[in-house]
């Protein structure tokens, strides 16, 4: 990958300024669509969707009082999962987006709500509704693109410390939600600042985290565990809980990684956002994310994250409005001769983790090696490992000069 | 050491409280609350909702929405309204009723609803609203209630401060398309209203109050400062021959109820006053509105309520003309106009120091940069 500027042939050299603005009016009319037709209907969605997953949670969790019969913490432990799952993705992230703030329900309003996560929503809002949102897939804006410890992009230097990058990845996948709080936090810039120099407002927040997190760890680690010890269940529950956790997080990394990680996604630098127009700005949204097909209840699964690119164009509409308005969407891609990316959920997650364990090794490397070369790559890639900047910037000058020679040869 | 020893009546609330710290803890982030309610949502201790359970339709146009309230209900005085929070074609409404029947034996509650054109709340009682459906409800409220015992009135309105007399009057006689309804409980009552404005106005409320004259439900004396002159208290004896043997409720602005108050006083007369101000004036210059942290463009026409709304903010709401108060918020910041009749509060430093200054979000425009606070 490599930002979009900086592409010999830009997937958008064809397009005019004033096409672009076009592109953008059009955009703006299936959106006005929704929210002219936005009424009782939907209300009643979110609200089936939210008394289900309480339902589901509620059944979950009395199933697991007695969780030391197998199937009982089987069916237990799937039904939070799934409940975790539902509550964070369908009904959380899409609330927290405000989605549902139209039906001015004090209850499910995203100035109201808190969800079942390490992060308090509030910071968790900042982060991705005004960052991550607004800098989409921009180098350096966008904290969504490798969380800060990943490389993301050919043009990141390569250092021997991304080699653990695929490990980075799992650890942060199964711990989402704390990689989540801490990213929120942006704990690795604060921490870097000595202890008595940290502003105010970090302490604060940090606090209030901990406190969360606390509250989150009570329930799941102490509470529910404690209620089962009268069929002596507590270690089983604390099990199910400790799952069902690391299933949810699991799931929604991959689904995450799914939107703006696979191949064929573009990013953007960052001089290319000034002054951005609307227009612009949705064919940014356009070009940076990627969607996942099938069928309705994956759709649901994923909170309708599945649609990424409708939700990136229009993080406020109701979610269950993306799955109508798509064709018209990727009819305006078709028309503009855009690439609309959608594939299935194996083939998109395997394609953000081919990403992630090429953009560990050297540029190159993965594409070169093969099994009569892999000795001699091995070998290279060990030197480049060991040996100081040096000696990397001249291996990889001596591959740049190789890979030339090859491409003017053949 | 007597004084350590727990008193029997003090474990329960402990054990209680306690039992409510673990449900909490094992319900977080949500609340207990939010299980219940999804099975019990009229229960005690929960927010006061009730549910419908018939809609009786009174004409073409007009209906009786049944309500059965929440444990939680404290019950009603005759004449006093309720804000009822309803959601139309998803959006959450609140719109202030009378209420239409004294306390019942059965517990129900009942407001009458005539569907007005273009209203979006009273349409939806009157034409869609279903039993079984839940609505939210606050306390029953309003001070300028009739005294039932009373059965000679006498109405004192002027300009728009005729408003809550017309809601009582339709209390007591529903107006509808096919005329009005009588009502057993208002067969006994004796009404005469005085209604003083500038000039004969055009009003839905005037046609009203000329429809129950024309019925004979009330004797209506108007008193136009153009044809009449200045209504003077001298005159009332005139216009009214038998005031002594009435109960008066007055609404207007404050010139009139003082010099009303003046005058029963010196007469040893029962007098029941609200102030309430005429039309709304000119736009003022408008500004900003922040309210939470949303900034957004304010006009100096339309009321911050509306503004604000339509920026997504959740704002209390109520009667949205200026009656109930459900809509009040503190003004940390800035300055309003009073769409009635112009007039401009500003937060001044030492009600900002104390929380601000409340204002009625529903009939104030921005006159400058606004701050609203949160509802206490």
């Amino acid at each position: 990958m490599t930002t979009i500027q900086k592409k010999a042939t830009s997937p958008i050299a064809h397009l005019s300024a004033a096409q672009i603005e076009t592109l953008g009016h059009e955009l703006d009319a299936i959106r006005q669509d929704v929210l002219d037709s936005r009424g009782a209907a939907d209300a009643a969605y979110i609200r089936t969707v939210i008394k289900t997953q309480r339902g589901l949670e509620a059944g979950s969790r009395a199933l697991l009082l007695f969780s030391i019969f197998p199937p009982a913490w089987i069916a237990g432990t799937t039904g939070l999962s799934i409940a975790k799952i539902l509550e964070n993705m369908e009904i959380g992230h899409n609330i927290m987006h405000g989605q549902w703030d139209w039906m001015r329900d004090p209850k499910i309003h995203s100035t109201t709500w808190e969800w079942d996560n390490a992060s308090p929503s509030d910071q968790w809002k900042h982060g991705h509704n005004e960052l991550h949102h607004t800098y989409t897939n921009v180098v350096g804006k966008d904290n969504d693109l490798g969380y800060g410890i990943m490389r993301v992009d050919e043009d990141q230097r390569w250092m021997p410390f991304y080699l653990a990058q695929p490990l980075w990845n799992f650890i942060n996948a199964c711990f989402f939600e704390y990689g989540i709080a801490a990213y929120d936090l942006e704990l690795g810039k604060n921490l870097a600042i000595p202890k008595d120099k940290r502003s105010e407002d970090f302490k604060a927040r940090a606090k209030q985290t901990l406190r969360k997190i606390r509250q989150q760890a009570t329930k799941d680690y102490l509470v529910h565990p404690a209620l089962s010890i009268p069929t002596g269940s507590f270690v089983p529950t604390l099990a199910a809980n400790f799952t069902a956790n690391v299933v949810r997080n699991l799931w929604t990394h991959s689904v995450i990684m799914c939107g703006h990680f696979p191949e064929g996604v573009e990013t953007f630098e960052k001089s290319s956002i000034e002054g951005e127009t609307r227009g612009e700005w949705y064919l940014r949204q356009m070009l940076g994310s990627a969607n996942i097909s099938g069928s309705a209840a994956m759709h649901m699964m994923t909170g309708n994250l599945s649609f990424q690119i409708e939700h990136h164009l229009y993080p406020d509409l109701p979610s269950n409005r993306y799955a109508e308005i798509a064709p018209k969407v990727k009819a305006l891609f078709e028309k503009y001769e855009l690439t609309y990316i959608s594939a299935p959920l194996p083939k998109q997650v395997y394609s953000a983790w081919h990403k992630i364990v090429r953009l560990s090794l050297p540029n190159g490397w993965l594409a070169e090696t093969t099994p009569a070369n892999a000795p001699k790559q091995l070998a290279k890639l060990y030197k480049m490992t060991t040996g100081g900047p040096k000696v990397r910037r001249a291996i990889e000058a001596r591959s740049r000069q190789e890979a030339r020679r090859r491409s003017e040869a053949a | 050491m007597t004084d350590t020893l727990l008193r029997p009546t003090e474990v329960p609330p402990t054990l209680r409280h306690r039992l409510v710290r673990l449900a909490e803890a094992a319900t977080t982030p949500l609340v207990p609350a939010d299980y219940l309610d999804l099975v019990a949502p009229l229960r005690s201790g929960t927010d006061l909702r009730a549910r419908i359970v018939d809609v009786q339709a009174e004409t073409r146009d007009a209906a009786t929405i049944l309500l059965k309230p929440g444990a939680d209900w404290a019950g009603h005085v005759p004449g006093q309204y309720i804000r009822i929070g309803i959601d139309v074609d998803g959006v959450r409404e609140w719109r202030a009723y009378s209420l239409t029947h004294g306390p019942r034996d059965d517990g129900l509650i009942s407001i009458t609803v005539k569907a007005v054109p273009d209203g979006k709340v009273s349409n939806h009682l009157v034409h869609a609203a279903r039993p079984g459906t839940l609505v939210h409800l606050e306390q029953a409220a309003g001070d300028f209630v009739l005294d039932q015992s009373a059965t000679q009135l006498l109405f004192i309105t002027a300009g728009s401060g005729v408003t809550p007399v017309i809601g009582m009057l339709r209390n007591l006689f529903p107006v509808t398309d096919s005329g009005v309804v009588d009502l057993p409980r208002s067969k006994d009552l004796d009404i005469v209203v005085v209604h003083v404005a500038p000039t004969q106005p055009e009003s839905i409320f005037l046609d009203n109050l000329r429809e129950l004259a024309t019925h004979g439900a009330i004797r209506l004396v108007p008193r136009y400062d153009d044809q009449h002159g200045v209504l003077d208290m001298a005159d009332l004896t005139g216009l009214v021959p038998d005031i002594a043997e009435r109960t008066t409720y007055a609404c207007g602005p404050g010139g009139l109820l003082d010099a009303l108050t003046a005058h029963h006083d010196r007469a040893g007369l029962t007098l029941f006053t609200e102030q309430f101000r005429a039309g709304f004036v000119e736009a003022g210059d408008g500004g900003t509105l922040t309210v939470g942290d949303i900034t957004v463009e304010a006009d100096g026409a339309t009321p911050l309520l509306d503004v604000a709304e339509g920026a997504g903010v959740l704002m209390p709401s109520g009667c949205r003309m200026g009656v109930c108060f459900g809509c009040v918020l503190p003004l940390k910041e800035g300055a309003v106009r009073d769409l009635r009749n112009g007039a401009i509060t500003t937060a001044d430093p030492i009600s900002s120091a104390n929380g601000g200054v409340p204002i009625q979000t529903c009939i104030n425009a921005a006159a400058g940069d606004c701050h609203l606070g949160d509802k206490k």
